[in-house]
């Protein structure tokens, strides 16, 4: 990244979405946006009245566009700071600080190309959901499994468009892995990621997929430390830990 | 800063009113009592055995310690607070370490030694000003709150730079290399400021 000053600038939200109950997506237009790369995030400042402010980091979940629109997906985290403000205060039309795009190795792009290995837990989704909306857009052939864990169905983010994809796209596998309840029928991964699964994700991808795992620091050791046991080289691995960002 | 900009409706979490708590922590930062992991890769595994630590470079001669070696080297604890770019700080972060001081003291230094490259196992770098590292400013710990460092936050041991963002801390740290001319490390490659001191919000390039 060349030495740019990273500026605060003010962008407006434009639409609200809901994913799951404590998820919501917020596509904000940012004025002379610098088109990111898919894994980038950007930081956001909220600032009170006497001054007061506080800064969190949210990974960008859309692909990356002309429009200058920059789509984040929050968690709302009880005892948070920041979240809870996205969650409850903001609307339509309001203003928050933001800059970016930020990161310079947790990303990719279509020139990349694959095979593509993506582990996410929870929310740790988001950055690869950027992934493979560019993956998509810029019909990039590359094979892509996306390996994703969440406590229950209904906590699974993207849902609907993650099946979208995957029955459009023969290339791209998607595992879900549900570890605290699983609907009636269930036929998916039901535990805490494992070697195993690890190694049903590898299937039909060479045994040295680009990698890329983002979610809390538990899953992420799991699933890099067993790839690495099965063979994975470690520099083909990316990773992006985090606690909630409140 | 952005002027007067105000975010309709927020108050914000109520203020520290401890003053010495409030006084530690620095601008953008959110105090937590976890702690947090974040690194670019897979945790290294780092048999003991195969554990060495390297001064090289801009000295005389240099130095390598095995791991029995460098315990025996004089250690202290330490107290200090620590500041991530991803805006968390922890208070009185408890570690058993060697003070970079009583490392160099084992090698002649160049006099044109002005900076100092940190480097890992697994390949990652962070680089420092000489300055930066000296004074007791900065230590090699590999014990945090009286218990052996865990890989997942750099052991066998890991720098320990307190006074600068924490990716500055390099994990998992096999030696420093004293050079002449400032060469920017891998996150300092990738967007991150070149020094990173958290009291002036050096997080990006450019800031």
């Amino acid at each position: 990244m060349p030495s740019q000053l990273l500026e605060w600038k003010i962008a407006t939200v434009a639409q609200i979405r809901d994913e799951t109950s404590e998820v919501k997506s917020f596509s904000l237009l940012v004025p002379e946006w610098r088109t990111h790369r898919p894994g980038q995030h950007v930081d956001v400042r909220l600032s009170a009245p006497d001054g007061y402010q506080a800064q969190r980091s949210y990974s960008i979940a859309s692909a990356p566009g002309p429009d200058g629109r920059v789509d984040l997906t929050v968690e709302r985290i009880a005892e948070g700071e920041v979240s809870p403000y996205f969650h409850d205060v903001l609307v339509t039309g309001d203003e928050v600080e933001v800059r970016g795009p930020i990161g310079g190795y947790f990303v990719w792009e279509p020139a990349f190309g694959g095979p593509l290995l993506l582990i996410a837990g929870g929310s740790g989704v988001v950055p690869l959901m950027a992934i493979l909306r560019e993956r998509a857009a810029a019909d990039v052939a590359a094979s892509a499994t996306l390996l994703y864990s969440s406590r229950n169905w209904d906590d699974v983010i993207y849902r609907e468009e993650l099946d979208r994809l995957a029955t459009t796209d023969d290339r791209l596998r998607i595992l879900h892995t549900l570890t605290r309840a699983q609907p009636p029928g269930w036929t998916g991964f039901a535990r805490r990621i494992d070697r195993p699964m690890l190694e049903e994700a590898l299937d039909g991808l060479g045994s040295q997929p680009l990698t890329y795992i983002c979610g809390p620091t538990l899953l992420v050791e799991a699933a890099a430390n067993g790839l690495v046991e099965l063979g994975v080289d470690p520099g083909r691995i990316r990773t992006e830990r985090f606690g909630p960002t409140s | 800063m952005t002027g007067r900009f105000v975010s309709r409706g927020f108050l914000g979490r109520p203020r520290d009113t401890d003053a010495d708590r409030a006084g530690r922590i620095p601008p953008g930062q959110y105090l937590t009592d976890g702690f947090p992991v974040l690194s670019a890769g897979p945790t290294p595994q780092i048999p003991l055995g195969q554990w060495a630590f390297t001064i090289e470079g801009l000295v005389r001669a240099p130095v390598r310690w095995s791991w029995e070696q460098f315990l025996a080297l004089p250690a202290r604890d330490w107290t200090v607070d620590i500041s991530c770019v991803t805006k968390w700080t922890k208070l009185d972060t408890r570690w058993h370490g060697v003070s970079v001081d009583d490392l160099l003291a084992a090698v002649e230094l160049d006099p044109r030694a002005q900076f100092v490259t940190a480097h890992s196992f697994g390949g990652y770098t962070t680089n420092l000003p000489l300055t930066d590292v000296v004074n007791n400013q900065a230590f090699v710990a590999y014990q945090y709150d009286s218990a052996p460092l865990e890989p997942a936050h750099g052991g066998p041991a890991r720098l320990v730079v307190p006074h600068l963002y924490f990716w500055k801390s390099a994990k998992w740290v096999r030696g420093l290399r004293l050079i002449e001319e400032d060469e920017p490390g891998f996150w300092e490659s990738l967007g991150y400021h070149n020094r990173g001191d958290p009291w002036r919000e050096e997080r990006y390039s450019g800031d």
